[in-house]
């Protein structure tokens, strides 16, 4: 397999509250063959926050990266966190949709020697350069130790379904759980797969944010997922970090570790679990990897619907 | 109470947000309301905002707490049979709350305030100063609490204790002062 | 100068033009165009009074060319053509100016720039007019019989009228049976009375008419012609059942062994065999074979129902047949489909089980239906205690489709006074607006409302199985924002009614084509005037009716069927019809025979004479839309009143300084 390069954009949680996330993204991409070239110099993206403040500071702020990684060579631009792909990939796109906007953000970034001409930087969410670039047939082909037995629910969040719909449909994406069927764990249907882990609610209103983070985990769980495999560290956070906190709010004691997706891919892989930081999260991983089995479980058989069950209509194969 | 208002703020808000005109076009059917995760806790549905802001209730929508509550998931916006850029829309009634001095009314604007303070000194975001400064300032008695969660996260090695800082800092403050200089502009025109 | 004399006459059409144009001052300025005898300006030209007034200046001013300023000509290029005629003037000699969507109407607040625009539209006109030539109309004759496309209840019902009046109809359906949409429901809003009882005899009646040709399981291949003489051919797909024998015993479809999911008419929530005939009352009562699910097509083994048939009326080896016969009108009752409602995910409509789409629903609540009307939950036997009915699903949604649908708030009321009368369930209907618009539409909603159903409005935002609380455990939870009370409510319910619009058919667009029937934004098929004749469509001879020309209840779908048929019946008893001569022409002797033409004309219109190495036009095929004119690349087409001298004289005459006190086209002289 050929090399590929990106460049890589790891964005602020990933420095030290997610730091496991972006230990597993090293392993697997040295793995995978992948270099992920980091951005120079990169800046916050302002996250959900600084659009709320000042719009414009805010696009400048996220166009600064944009032009810097204009300037420099090495792919497409990924971001492994949803919150930094949307504000990138927004203000990119914004800036070629509204080119009033487009001006004035220059003018700013013109005041540090810097110029963004939109459309030119490609950027991506490293799931999506994975899927789509690596393929899910080479993935499975590198996998070493296969998730039988695992039963996983793919949580996608908000901002890396919507508003833009990079990853198919907004409501009901389906490449993640592709994925996770590639390396050979069982994906439980999962109905909140893009339903909002809280985001930054913690901060405002704990009874709002324990209310729906309540809500994953009860779903994911009654879905009959050993754990949630996430693709943005805010999403980790909420699920992880508040879990404890949500149960007792509601007198619940759902155990559904949250992963992250590198986590899990690495894991199939082959790699050690100190090569992608378990133990970083409070609720732990260790019991998931005692479920991996040896060999795929046994096809249970799909209950006999009775004689007189109406047919359910079909569904189309999404792509 | 029977006056006929006449809406500013609409006009402000459409005006500053990308597409924003589109809500010239809300059929007031409440899927942005129905869709919002925090739907539940806020003062006013989304949809109840834009029918105050079109009948001209200015103060009532700067006072609500529904911006505030909205956590930018972008259900509303995929799903509004109008395409209207709703989540653009509260990021704008936030910016018009905060620049008509409003804010102080909200947790959540202290938040991002503080969160973007770090970003503008720093060009990083840094989690533990932002959490204790945050809460000690706004939120005293929630930090021990918090603060429970925040040793909790040192142990599992996820907290910072030393910020960091970008390289070329000088050139990120030029281009958000000057950033800010254009928008003040913006809202003065 | 030579005796030339125009007629200029410029309407005030009321406030909509001299509203914003000068036209006193338009009027006196193009008195002094050249050739201009009068130039008048008058109130409404369109009315008796302003017709006259040009009769009367033709007659005693001798004019010999008539230009009036008004609308479009869309509008009213008919009404002033009859006036010259009726004074003895070719009519086309005569030209229109539209100053109102063109001067008045796009520039309401640019009085002198709309004044001068109206002067530039006029002498265009004028220098036009002057060029052109007497044209005589091209008269047909028609062909008396009908083809009806779709044998849905639109069809039917112009099939009838037409037959009842002694005119043959060809009744072309693409289905084993007739019947349409309308066949599968059990109850019809506002009076509910019995689908079936009401569909059937009508069914019947087509079915033994003697001035029926019903073709089912059919389909149009090819159309040529025109109005009058329209040749047709259509491919009659192989039944394998030979409809002389076969007495409709049922014999075979018993023992056949292989059951699939009957997709048309059950909606996908039944089942029938590979050979089937959909439908108890289907017209005709022949079944055919699926041979894409026989057993016998697929592996070579089976012919159960061959075995079984009683009168020998199987036949496996019948082929396709390809009927050709003429017609001389022709009517497009090709109906509608249902909106897809696995489109919205956040529906759930195909994930969660107990969403159903109203067809389903209405197959559920049919006595003849897979659970004998039984309304139950996905597993054929559980009533359900509580239903909610989500209105608009894909309709009013620029996501979807923009439009209303028309006929769902009614339906969806149906389906909750059905649910109510067979289950006793609570109902909520999930609704924007409610529109129920028509004859006694209102008073039924109003029964449904003491019936006590919950209406919430409020467009339902997502239907999800995540359960929050303990009562929502196990149901269907549906979220909406009760927009009366602004708040967020999450309803449980056992069973989930989605009221899918109604989209146009998916090939709409090439049936179109073969008819030369436009489809508008929506996909619908293109009416002739949304208002003034909403059945004829921009191909004369061709019609609509039902809901291929836009989402419509049964009321207004008979309605529309029995004008179209109307419609042709004027046409028949005309005998012959007068086209207008507006065609294009080719100069053979100076045709390089390129064939360019040929393929552009969207109408087929020009043959190839191998022969003599040229192109010609059939006349009364060309409907003068001017394509090959400007494709051409010798210049030897010529379109009648579209020719290069009158374009180009009308070019000239815009270019008219309208500030002028004796104003002339600047080309005028060389022209001339
Ligand atoms: C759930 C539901 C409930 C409804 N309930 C009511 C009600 O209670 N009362 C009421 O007034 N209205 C009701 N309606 C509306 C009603 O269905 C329509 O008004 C009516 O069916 C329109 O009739 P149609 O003949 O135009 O079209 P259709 O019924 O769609 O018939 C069209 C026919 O044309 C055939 N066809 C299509 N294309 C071709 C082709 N290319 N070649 C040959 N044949 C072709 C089709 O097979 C079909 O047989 C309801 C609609 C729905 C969706
Ligand atoms: S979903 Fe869109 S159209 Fe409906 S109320 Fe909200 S903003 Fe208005
Ligand atoms: S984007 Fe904001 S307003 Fe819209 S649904 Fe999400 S939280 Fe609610
Ligand atoms: S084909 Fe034979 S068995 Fe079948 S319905 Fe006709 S007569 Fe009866
Ligand atoms: S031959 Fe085909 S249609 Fe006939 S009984 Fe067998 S499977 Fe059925
Ligand atoms: S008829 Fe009623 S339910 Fe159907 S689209 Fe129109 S408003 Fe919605
Ligand atoms: S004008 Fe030419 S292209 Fe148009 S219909 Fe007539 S022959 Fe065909």
């Amino acid at each position: 397999m050929t090399s590929r390069s990106y460049l890589y954009y790891p964005g602020c949680a990933l420095q030290h509250r997610s730091h496991a996330y972006e230990v597993a993204n090293q392993a697997v991409a040295a793995e995978l063959d992948i270099e992920l070239v980091e951005l120079d110099d990169w800046n916050c993206c302002g996250a959900t926050e600084y659009f709320t403040i000042n719009r414009l500071p805010a696009y400048a702020l996220v166009a600064r990266n944009l032009a810097l990684a204009a300037g420099q060579d090495g792919g497409d631009l990924l971001a492994p966190c949803s919150a930094c792909f949307l504000n990138l990939y927004k203000t990119d796109r914004h800036m070629k949709q509204y080119p009033a906007l487009a001006a004035k953000v220059n003018k700013a970034l013109d005041a540090g020697n810097l110029h963004y001409e939109p459309g030119t930087v490609r950027v991506r969410h490293l799931l999506e350069a994975i899927i789509t670039d690596i393929g899910l047939d080479e993935l499975r082909a590198r996998v070493r130790r296969p998730l039988y037995g695992l039963n996983l629910a793919a949580y996608y969040g908000c901002l890396i379904a919507r508003p833009y719909p990079v990853f198919g449909s907004p409501e009901q994406p389906t490449m993640m759980d592709r994925l996770l069927e590639a390396l050979g764990a069982n994906v439980v249907p999962f109905s909140l797969k893009t339903y909002c882990c809280g985001g930054h609610m913690t901060q405002i209103s704990e009874e709002s944010a324990f209310e729906m983070i309540h809500r994953l985990i009860k779903n994911a769980a009654e879905s009959g997922a050993d754990a949630l495999v996430t693709i943005c560290p805010m999403c980790q956070l909420n699920l992880d970090i508040y879990q404890d906190a949500a149960n007792k709010h509601y007198e619940t004691n759902y155990f559904v570790p949250a992963m992250f997706f590198t986590q899990t891919i690495g894991l199939a892989l082959g790699l050690a679990p100190d090569q992608l930081a378990f133990g970083q999260e409070f609720v732990s991983f260790a019991a998931l990897i005692e479920k991996i089995q040896d060999a795929p479980p046994p096809r249970t058989r799909p209950e006999r619907r009775p004689k007189q069950a109406l047919p359910m209509p079909a569904m189309p194969e999404e792509v | 109470m029977t006056a006929i208002r006449t809406p500013t703020l609409y006009q402000q808000v459409v005006d500053s947000t990308p597409d924003g005109h589109r809500l010239d076009i809300c059929l007031q059917c409440g899927t942005c309301g129905g869709s919002c995760p925090s739907g539940g806790d806020m003062q006013h549905t989304p949809r109840e905002i834009f029918a105050l802001l079109r009948a001209g209730y200015d103060d009532e929508v700067l006072r609500s707490n529904t911006p505030w509550y909205c956590v930018s998931c972008y259900a509303c916006t995929v799903r509004c049979p109008q395409a209207i850029p709703i989540t653009d829309l509260m990021y704008t009634i936030k910016q018009q709350a905060i620049a008509r001095g409003y804010y102080d009314q909200h947790a959540a604007a202290k938040f991002s305030e503080t969160f973007v303070g770090f970003v503008e000194q720093r060009g990083r975001s840094f989690e533990f100063g932002l959490a204790t400064r945050f809460h000690l300032f706004h939120h005293p008695l929630q930090s021990i609490r918090l603060g429970m969660v925040g040793l909790n996260m040192l142990r599992h090695n996820r907290l910072a204790l030393r910020p960091k800082s970008i390289r070329q800092m000088e050139q990120l403050a030029a281009i958000l002062n000057k950033a800010k200089e254009l928008a003040a502009k913006e809202m003065q025109a | 100068m030579d005796d030339r004399r125009v007629g200029v006459y410029v309407c005030h059409c009321g406030h909509n033009i001299a509203g914003t144009v000068d036209v006193e001052q338009v009027a006196e300025w193009a008195q002094r165009l050249p050739y201009v005898a009068v130039a008048r300006h008058f109130q409404f030209m369109c009315a008796s009074t302003g017709q006259e007034l040009i009769e009367e200046d033709v007659r005693e001013l001798g004019l010999t060319h008539v230009v009036v300023a008004s609308c479009s000509p869309l509008m009213h290029e008919k009404t002033f053509r009859n006036a010259c005629q009726r004074a003895g003037l070719n009519p086309f000699l005569f030209a229109m100016a539209n100053i109102r969507e063109h001067a008045s109407w796009v520039h309401p607040n640019d009085r002198d720039g709309a004044t001068a625009k109206a002067k530039a539209l006029i002498s265009a006109a004028v220098s036009r007019v002057l060029r052109q030539n007497e044209l005589e109309p091209i008269r047909v004759n028609i062909h008396p019989a009908t083809l009806i496309v779709g044998g849905g209840i639109a069809g039917i019902q112009a099939a009838l009228e037409i037959a009842d009046a002694g005119h043959h109809v060809y009744l072309v359906e693409r289905e084993p049976s007739i019947g349409g949409h309308m066949a599968m429901f059990d109850k019809t809003f506002p009076t509910l009375d019995c689908a079936a009882c009401i569909l059937t005899p009508k069914m019947f009646d087509v079915g033994t008419h003697p001035n029926v040709t019903l073709l089912t399981y059919s389909e149009v291949e090819n159309v040529e012609g025109f109005v009058g003489n329209f040749q047709i051919r259509v491919r009659q797909k192989a039944r394998r059942v030979i409809e002389d024998l076969c007495t409709g015993c049922g014999t075979c479809w018993e023992k056949c062994p292989i059951k699939v999911i009957d997709e048309v008419f059950e909606a996908g929530l039944g089942y029938r065999k590979a050979i089937y005939r959909p439908f108890p009352q289907s017209v005709p009562k022949y079944p055919v074979i699926d041979v894409e699910n026989c057993t016998y097509f697929r592996t070579g083994k089976c012919r159960m129902c061959e075995k079984s048939c009683p009168a020998g009326a199987i036949d496996f080896d019948m082929e396709d047949r390809i009927i050709e016969f003429e017609v001389g009108n022709i009517i497009l009752a090709t109906g509608y489909k249902l909106f897809d409602c696995r489109r919205i995910p956040q529906y759930g409509y195909g994930r969660l089980p107990n969403v159903y789409t109203s067809l389903e629903f209405e197959r559920l609540t049919n006595a003849a239906g897979p659970t004998g009307g039984k309304v139950t939950l996905r597993d054929g036997e559980t009533e359900p205690k509580s239903v909610a009915i989500i209105h608009c699903v894909g309709s009013r949604d620029r996501n979807y489709n923009r439009y209303c649908s028309a006929i769902c708030c009614m339906s969806s009321l149906k389906f909750a006074h059905l649910v109510k009368e067979k289950t006793g369930a609570e109902v909520y209907n999930f609704y924007i607006d409610m529109r129920p618009i028509a004859k006694e539409y209102e008073e039924f909603y109003h029964r449904i409302l003491e019936e006590g159903t919950h209406f919430i409005r409020g467009r339902v935002a997502e239907i999800t199985d995540a359960a929050h609380t303990a009562e929502e455990e196990g149901k269907t939870i549906v979220v909406a924002e009760d927009t009366l009370l602004g708040r967020q409510r999450r309803i449980p319910v056992d069973m989930v009614i989605l009221a899918a619009g109604l989209e146009p058919q998916a090939d709409a667009a090439e049936i179109g084509r073969m008819f030369g029937v436009g489809c508008g934004t929506a996909g619908f098929f293109t009416e002739r005037h949304p208002k003034l004749d909403p059945v004829a469509t921009m191909t004369e001879g061709v019609y609509i009716a039902g809901a291929c020309q836009g989402p419509k209840d049964i009321p207004d779908t008979v309605a529309q069927g029995a004008a179209a048929a109307a419609r042709v019946l004027g046409v028949i008893s005309q005998r012959e019809v007068t086209l207008e001569p507006i065609r294009a022409s080719i100069d053979e002797s100076r045709c390089s025979g390129c064939r360019i033409c040929n393929a552009l004309c969207p109408y087929n219109a020009i043959e190839y004479l191998e022969a003599e190495g040229v192109s010609r036009v059939n006349a009364a095929m060309c409907k003068g839309c001017g394509t090959c004119v400007a494709a051409c690349p010798s210049h030897v087409i010529t379109g009648a009143h579209f020719t290069f001298e009158q374009v180009m004289a009308e070019i000239d005459g815009i270019m008219v300084d309208v500030y002028s006190e004796s104003p002339t086209a600047p080309l005028a002289e060389i022209m001339a």
